[in-house]
């Protein structure tokens, strides 16, 4: 079952937004431990298995770690020290926040699997300029260029071998993939160039000063109010039980 | 024959050409933030963990799109509109921050974006580029302090740290992206701008 | 009644240049009028068009002299059907224009439905626009500008990417259009044959200015010597058995040489790949590929696993997009990336007519000038072999000419060259050996 299906492309982003953001007030086990919590509970009945979870969420799970150690290392002083040494300094405190910083990495990263989707651009583009009201043009534009952007994969194979007939592949490999960056980058800013002409053709200078329509309805449905709130629910409450049992920590230095 | 006077005043609202190519350098940098995870990821995370904050040596290139947008577009918000929709285009590709990398984004934006809007967005130098890169780059810091909660660490951490992360910003972002922008204009891809034609 | 487009005196100079691109044009459209314009390259044509379209600029990009007023909506078709793709999706991209106008919804997708079977795109709405070949996107194009009830109609050579069958997919369509809307057609091409039916009036521009011309008129299409076979008995460069390429049926086909080889066929066949195979750059996948020890000099092993620069001393290759190739700076720096004597490197600058380039840009470049780079960068070496993907692409009559002319001086003095194209004319002058890919 899923219970996202369906949802707005927009709601996805906000529900990110209001499920993480306020966990970012704290540096505490707690708050994290609840908003993890729920994300694991909600994730198979929003259509991502833990298994799946643990697939696709294999980068956060490396990063966690990665960012516990420099705060056992650096957090600030206090309490019992278990380890001096030149500017490293492992106390009570910043084990402590280590292992709350652990915690909530997971905590805000893991959501991002859950509710990603395969997006169509296009969809996205719609939903934040007509639900969100962010600039058409600009929302447009940015839709258009993610478009041109991923025909490089045919100019790669192109350039490559055009390297190759012209002598010059046998160079070291960071050179190499340097220029063919480059190239792919020329390319498409020469491709932009174009279609923003051919945008222009179509009309599309008109739209800043009498704005457009739209062929492709993006609407917000009960469906995406209830999963908004939910989000925010639980992150508020992630809060609240951590203030209630006197584990909040504001910005982990309270 | 009649001649329209020229105008040389500078124009602040954006023509199509503006928004679609701020929008290619945005989502071609957000490819670059994405290939540079992989790698940077690599150099921070060992450095971060170790270090008490040279992994901000790394940080420079994900301060491009400010600076790069800012050279290229020389109008109000294209600093903040390239850098964000590079954050957002490297989080949607997948990164290991997720929505952080969007605050991170609007926070570095607004700090290069400060710089060129200081310059009344007249001038567009090397010695700009590199306090643009700069301001992204304490930009970073700021928002460091709560999505990293840097602000819990010790403040030799966060010295260094912001440190680096400014000659990080100044280098990787400011000087390399002086010299990206003047490459591309050599190749004639920049034509429409300013920064395409022979005055800097 | 008031004309659809009034211009008097109209000018136009880019900001980046010091001569006007346009000077002194007056025109008169009426309504329904289907025009084709005609013109040497650089005389101005995109930038008439351009200004029809609104799409000139303003002070930043450049000056204008004179009036113009348009009674009417305008849109434009361009001449590279890759670039005028806006959406990923095939309704999306021609519901465009309409949601740039403020048509409501409801009338929207009506229009569209319209539009495209207007121009014969019988595809479903949510067909992804990537998978649709060039004559289709072009098409795609007009479906966009028709739904967005354009009462004047541009097109900018919007056959010139495009193979024949593509070509004529395009006339057809814009046929089908001019006889269902009373719409106002200008055209502007290279090559005028096609278009001449449905055309009644035909304009030329040129350094003076622009001119009524005829049907009469028009540039004939050039006229080249005929293809002169292979002499019996020639040895083979390159031969292949049975060779089994990553797409397509196994091919048995031979390259003489010091010969022209045209291969030919329709668009999906296989061609690039069979040439890009034969050539070393793309591994075989099964049968037998030989090679004469005229073109391996030396070297044993298949060219495929020949080093970089190595190949590139033997084969040269010329691809379709010419900015692929371009790797440096300058004309020169470019020219000299391969590491050839400088004396052919000045020599082919000067039979390319290039040398007053040589600290250009190569990205600056006119359409003919790149080609011509990019056929001197692939002979800097003195290849035995010379490919060539189609290299009459989007070329306007003289560099056509010149390019044809290159050829046969290359296989007059021993080259083999092998070309894959759609053009009749380059085949029928270089065609010493045809192959056909199915």
């Amino acid at each position: 079952m899923n219970l996202l299906a369906g949802i707005n492309p927009v709601t996805r982003i906000l529900a990110l937004i209001l499920l993480t953001t306020p966990l970012l007030l704290s540096v505490d086990i707690v708050s994290a431990a609840v908003a993890l919590g729920f994300t694991l509970l909600a994730a198979p009945l929003c259509g991502v298995s833990w298994g799946r979870l643990l697939r696709r969420g294999w980068p956060i799970l490396m990063a966690a770690p990665l960012a516990a150690v420099p705060m056992a290392l650096y957090g600030r002083p206090e309490g019992e020290t278990y380890l001096h040494f030149l500017l490293i300094h492992v106390t009570d405190n910043s084990l402590q926040l280590a292992a709350a910083i652990f915690v909530r990495v997971l905590a805000v990263g893991l959501p991002v699997v859950v509710l990603s989707a395969d997006v169509d651009p296009t969809d996205l583009g719609d939903g934040l300029a007509q639900v969100l009201r962010l600039p058409a043009r600009f929302v447009l534009g940015a839709v258009a260029a993610t478009r041109l952007v991923t025909l490089f994969r045919d100019d790669l194979d192109s350039m490559r071998r055009a390297r190759r007939a012209r002598g010059i592949a046998d160079q070291g490999r960071i050179r190499h993939f340097l220029t063919l960056a480059f190239g792919l980058l020329v390319l498409s800013l020469r491709r932009g160039t174009k279609l923003a002409t051919a945008m222009e053709a179509r009309g599309f200078n008109r739209v800043a000063e009498h704005g457009r329509t739209w062929a492709r309805e993006s609407t917000l449905s009960g469906r995406d109010g209830v999963v908004m709130s939910v989000c925010l629910v639980a992150s508020v409450a992630a809060i609240g039980i951590a203030v209630a049992v006197g584990s909040f920590r504001f910005l982990g230095v309270a | 024959m009649t001649t329209t006077a020229a105008r040389t005043r500078a124009r602040s609202s954006w023509r199509v050409i503006d928004i679609i190519i701020a929008s290619v350098l945005g989502v071609a940098t957000g490819l670059i933030f994405w290939v540079w995870n992989s790698i940077g990821f690599a150099w921070t995370t060992a450095m971060d963990a170790l270090t008490p904050g040279f992994g901000g040596l790394a940080l420079g290139i994900w301060l491009l799109g400010g600076v790069i947008g800012g050279l290229v577009i020389r109008k109000p918000g294209a600093a903040i509109f390239v850098e964000v929709l590079a954050a957002a285009v490297s989080a949607l590709l997948g990164n290991q921050w997720g929505i952080e990398t969007l605050y991170h984004g609007i926070a570095q934006g607004i700090g290069a974006e400060l710089v060129f809007a200081a310059f009344a967005y007249r001038r567009f130098t090397l010695p700009v580029a590199m306090l643009a890169g700069a301001g992204a780059s304490v930009g970073n810091f700021l928002v460091s302090l709560f999505t990293s909660a840097n602000i819990a660490k010790s403040l030799a951490f966060n010295s260094i740290y912001l440190t680096c992360g400014v000659i990080s910003g100044v280098i990787l972002a400011g000087l390399l992206g002086h010299w990206l922008v003047k490459a591309l204009a050599g190749t004639g891809a920049l034509d429409r701008f300013a920064a395409g034609r022979k005055r800097v | 009644m008031t004309a659809l487009v009034e211009a008097r005196g109209l000018g136009w100079r880019h900001a980046s240049r010091v001569d006007p691109a346009l000077e002194n044009i007056s025109l008169r459209l009426e309504r329904g009028e289907k025009v084709l314009l005609t013109g040497r390259s650089g005389a101005g044509k995109s930038t008439l068009l351009a200004a029809l379209a609104g799409l000139l600029g303003d002070e930043e990009d450049g000056d204008q002299t004179g009036t113009l007023t348009i009674d009417g909506t305008v849109g434009m078709v361009l001449q590279d059907p890759d670039s005028q793709v806006i959406a990923s999706r095939v309704g999306d991209d021609v519901a465009f224009g309409c949601e740039n106008l403020r048509i409501p919804r409801e009338e929207i997708w009506p229009r569209v439905r319209r539009a495209l079977d207007l121009v014969g795109l019988d595809l479903p709405l949510d067909h992804p626009t990537r998978h649709l070949s060039g004559g289709q996107k072009q098409r795609l194009a007009l479906a966009g500008v028709i739904a967005m009830g354009a009462d004047l109609i541009l097109l900018d050579e919007p056959t010139a990417n495009l193979d024949p069958v593509g070509q004529r997919e395009v006339v057809e369509a814009v046929t089908a259009v001019a006889a269902e809307t009373d719409a106002t057609l200008f055209v502007v091409e290279h090559r005028p044959q096609l278009w001449v039916p449905l055309m009644d009036r035909f304009l030329h521009l040129d350094e003076d200015g622009l001119h009524e011309s005829t049907a009469a008129g028009l540039p004939a299409p050039p006229v080249l010597p005929a293809a002169r076979g292979v002499a019996p008995g020639t040895p083979p460069l390159v031969s292949a058995r049975d060779l089994q390429t990553i797409w397509g049926p196994p091919r048995t086909l031979d390259l003489p040489q010091g010969a022209s080889t045209v291969i030919t066929g329709p668009n999906g066949a296989g061609k690039s790949t069979l040439a890009l195979t034969l050539a070393g750059l793309l591994d075989p996948v099964g049968g037998e590929l030989t090679y004469a020890e005229e073109l391996r000099q030396g070297l044993r092993k298949s060219p495929h696993a020949w080093s970089s620069r190595q190949l590139a001393q033997r084969v040269g290759y010329v691809f379709q997009d010419p900015e692929h190739q371009f790797v440096a700076r300058t004309v020169a720096e470019e020219m000299a990336v391969s590491g050839g004597p400088q004396e052919r490197i000045d020599e082919l600058l000067h039979r390319l007519r290039l040398t007053h380039l040589a600290e250009a840009n190569p990205f600056t470049l006119s359409g003919g000038e790149k080609r011509r780079l990019s056929v001197a960068t692939a002979l800097v070496n003195a290849p035995a072999l010379l490919v060539l993907d189609e290299p009459t692409f989007g070329q306007d009559p003289t560099t056509f000419v010149e390019l044809v002319g290159m050829v046969r001086e290359l296989t007059d003095r021993g080259v083999t060259v092998a070309s894959i194209t759609h053009d009749e004319l380059y085949a029928h002058a270089l065609g010493d050996h045809l192959v056909e890919v199915r």
